[in-house]
């Protein structure tokens, strides 16, 4: 590879323009940008919930929707289930902080461990998801039908968690490429673990998203 | 002068070198003997790629353009029948009269094609590309990969809509802001079927590409601006580039989220824009056969119109940005009021967020929220006109060098005026209770939008063309002669829809014949037809023009033959990839340094010490 005149990647130590404007490099700089944008994708469907739910002169009560859990038939726990996945999702967080932490350390092991079980949160949440949305079909609860109330939070509910699922999908995926792209050690020859924070920014992020999609259809 | 000037880059080379040369980066950069597919299709270069965008803006624009002419036939003639037509559309002008419903598909294609393809993509697509780089001192884009993406999702977005144009069905027809319910039933019309599915598809590459493009922009801009180029330094076009990135990333995810909902709604049963819906008589109702309730068909145009309207400033502002370079460059004047100049563009993307609604006065809306939006849509007049006052202030008794480029920069400030005073008709909700959905409207946004947007788009086009094509220029005399046609034409166009507005004649209608009232326009209409005609064949000369220079054009002899100070003119005459052969120069001052201290001009990369 030839070492002059390189097109592109000329990261933050190459800086020597005036003042830079954040300390991060636009790798970084670039998630961020992306993560304001996606909020943005995710505020506008949050406020057409708003908007519709506050024009219907009836809701459906979340403490009935959700009060179901797997191996449990016939037992009333409400938001039980969700409770559990939002930990999952909670820990699969931290444990990915773990692992840019150990980026940081420069341990290769010690990333990929803490990153496997970031991927195995990120799974067991969809893993839950995958069950509630198919209980909730079996219930009844479609795209244009609803036992609990009005069509509207079925759609919203399939619409926006749905939109999250695939944004958590999408997390997954990245954060395997990155996982794997520590284990075989293509990270500690860049001499940094940059690429571990950038998909934990965006892990982080669905996370975060999670906590108002949470808000929105289980609690209020 | 030219002496010293060498003197000085040479000076620049062997005292502030710049190494670049990091040790990581990607294969396929740098000097490597590139196979045809990298270097003219799947191309990482910054110029190749602002290349792609450019030709295929061109062909978008001629498809764009080439529709209002045959809608123009229409309402110019709407008694005539025209046996070509029937010639080349077959059933959709049956006796050489076009078909309503054709009609309709055609003035929503030419909206959503010249919006998007044209003054989105091919404006802003092929500049940001090309001079980011080259007038911030950067090898490429922040990432040249993401950068290639872009254009192929662009290119895919326009694949899928320009295969809508052979549906049997047409192409989306229900105006280029595709309101629910009518985009939102595929029953109700066969413009909402498969073309509005298509469309939507479109829309959603589209926006992946503009986000792509835009976090590029933003990143190379605050990171890779070589030494001595500070903000503060940067040309305006730079400025401009980076507001209408901002812009882009913060607006095109809502309409992403709108035209999400609205696939829901047309493909899997939802309703979120649809409330209590009666087709042809009969009740619209969902799988279990009650009467869809509880949507909202104003929440989608809440959603389009957070884009919508900031869409309108992602065009325009490159636009004034690349008048602003032109102007200072060509009259060999300092810009005047270069901060003034950028709080101004500040001010704008502040404020562009801040006025969605006000193409929604009609829509049904609280007056006391209509009259903040009215509040906050004059405000933007300010910011407006500091801009018009500094151009003109620019050229204020300067020694104007009237290149094509300068004319149509000329051309952009009195589109701008002239665009921009009825906006301020427009912005006001009472005033807006007669004028709306009428041909002042479709006035008002073509002059001030549209045409101030194409003329910087040509401006930048001939201003920068010896940087596209291996130092080659275009004609002048050609150019001078498509700036007059279009300038004078354009003028002739849409001034009088401004007469045909403030009488009432509704936009979009396929014919005012039954309508006494109008009947007496029929000369005026034919006279709009017979100027779009006009316009239309000078574009063609443009093109002409354009593909000729870029084989034959005159060739520059020197990096800078025509004395600018930015950085694109210290590259070699036919930049490489990679865009300086040597280091990197630094920047010792700011880009508008002209007629200074005795100084003809003093290129960005001049030290102080050289001056002495």
């Amino acid at each position: 590879m030839a070492t002059e005149l390189t097109a592109g990647n000329v990261g933050q130590q190459d800086w020597s323009g005036g003042k830079s404007p954040f300390s991060v490099s636009y790798g970084k700089l670039m998630m961020w940008y992306f993560l304001v944008s996606d909020a943005f994708t995710f505020s506008a469907l949050l406020i057409t919930y708003g908007t519709i739910r506050f024009s219907s002169p009836t809701w459906a009560d979340p403490n009935k929707v959700f009060n179901s859990f797997p191996l449990l038939e016939g037992y009333n726990i409400p938001l039980g289930f969700v409770s559990v996945m939002t930990f999952i999702l909670i820990l699969s967080s931290v444990f990915v902080v773990r692992a840019v932490q150990e980026g940081h350390m420069m341990n290769r092991k010690g990333v990929v461990k803490w990153m496997l079980l970031g991927i195995l949160g990120g799974l067991a949440f969809l893993g839950c998801q995958a069950w509630e949305w198919s209980h909730l079909i079996h219930q009844g609860q479609t795209l244009s039908g609803n036992p609990f109330g009005p069509p509207a939070f079925g759609q919203l509910f399939f619409l926006i968690t749905g939109f999250h699922g695939f944004h958590v999908f999408s997390g997954v995926v990245l954060n395997v490429i990155a996982c794997s792209l520590a284990a075989t050690g293509s990270l500690e020859r860049r001499g940094h673990y940059e690429l571990i924070e950038k998909v934990g920014l965006y892990w982080h992020f669905v996370d975060l998203v999670w906590v108002f999609v949470f808000l929105a259809f289980y609690l209020l | 002068m030219a002496n010293m000037h060498q003197d000085t880059l040479h000076n620049d080379l062997s005292h502030d070198v710049i190494h670049h040369d990091a040790d990581h980066h990607e294969e396929g950069h740098g000097h490597h003997k590139e196979s045809f597919i990298t270097k003219y299709i799947f191309s990482q270069d910054h110029k190749m790629i602002s290349k792609q965008f450019l030709i295929t803006g061109i062909v978008w624009s001629l498809i764009g353009v080439f529709f209002s002419v045959l809608f123009r036939f229409q309402l110019g003639w709407p008694d005539e029948s025209f046996p070509l037509l029937e010639m080349f559309l077959g059933g959709w002008a049956k006796g050489g009269k076009l078909d309503p419903q054709f009609y309709y598909a055609l003035v929503t294609m030419h909206g959503t094609i010249m919006v998007f393809f044209v003054l989105t993509a091919g404006l802003s697509g092929t500049f940001s590309n090309l001079l980011i780089p080259l007038q911030i001192g950067a090898r490429d884009m922040a990432a040249p990969f993401l950068n290639m993406l872009s254009y192929w999702f662009f290119f895919t977005a326009s694949v899928l809509l320009f295969i809508s144009l052979f549906l049997q069905t047409g192409p989306a027809a229900g105006g280029w802001t595709v309101y629910p319910p009518l985009s939102a039933l595929p029953q109700a019309n066969i413009g909402s079927g498969t073309g509005m599915t298509l469309w939507l598809l479109s829309m959603a590459v589209f926006v992946v590409s503009s986000l792509l493009g835009s976090l590029n922009y933003i990143a190379t801009i605050l990171n890779m601006r070589t030494k001595g180029m500070t903000m503060m330094r940067m040309p305006l076009t730079m400025w401009a580039f980076f507001f209408t990135a901002i812009l882009g990333v913060l607006s095109f995810p809502v309409l992403l989220s709108g035209a999400l909902l609205l696939i829901f709604d047309r493909s899997l049963g939802t309703n979120f824009y649809l409330s209590d819906i009666y087709i042809a008589g009969q009740q619209f109702t969902n799988s279990a056969g009650e009467l869809v309730q509880g949507g909202s068909p104003i929440l989608f145009q809440h959603l389009f119109w957070f884009l919508g309207h900031p869409e309108v400033y992602i065009i325009i502002l490159p636009a004034m940005g690349m008048v602003s370079e032109i102007l200072a460059a060509n009259c060999r004047k300092p810009i005047f009021g270069y901060s003034a100049m950028v709080l101004s563009i500040l001010a704008i993307t502040v404020l562009a967020f801040l006025v969605w609604a006000h193409h929604m006065f009609m829509s049904g809306m609280n007056p006391f929220v209509g009259s903040i939006f009215v509040l906050f849509t004059l405000l933007i007049a300010v910011p407006s006109a500091i801009k018009v006052f500094n151009w003109i202030g620019t050229m204020w008794r300067a020694n104007i060098n009237y290149t094509p480029a300068t004319l149509f920069a000329v051309g952009f400030v009195s589109m701008f005026i002239s665009g921009g005073l009825t906006g301020i008709f427009l912005g006001n909700s009472t005033l807006d209770i007669p004028l709306h959905d009428t041909y002042f409207v479709t006035a008002h946004f073509h002059i001030v939008m549209a045409m101030a947007g194409g003329f910087g788009m040509l401006a930048g086009i001939y201003h920068w063309f010896p940087k596209m094509w291996k130092g080659r220029q275009m004609n002048d005399t050609m150019g001078a002669i498509h700036f007059w046609v279009t300038f004078v034409g354009s003028y002739c166009i849409f001034w009088p829809m401004h007469y045909l507005g403030m009488t009432g004649v509704p936009r979009r209608y396929y014919t005012d014949e039954y309508f006494n009232t109008f009947n007496m326009y029929e000369n005026l209409n034919v006279f709009i037809s017979v100027s779009a005609i006009i316009v239309f064949a000078a574009q063609l000369l443009f093109v002409i023009n354009f593909f000729y220079s870029a084989f034959k054009g005159k060739k520059m002899t020197t990096e800078n033959p025509f004395n600018y100070n930015t950085l694109e003119w210290t590259t070699p005459i036919e930049p490489g990839h990679g865009n300086w052969e040597g280091a990197i120069p630094a920047v010792h001052r700011g880009p508008y340094e002209y007629y200074k201290d005795g100084h003809d001009f003093i290129p960005q990369t001049t030290p102080d010490s050289a001056l002495k």
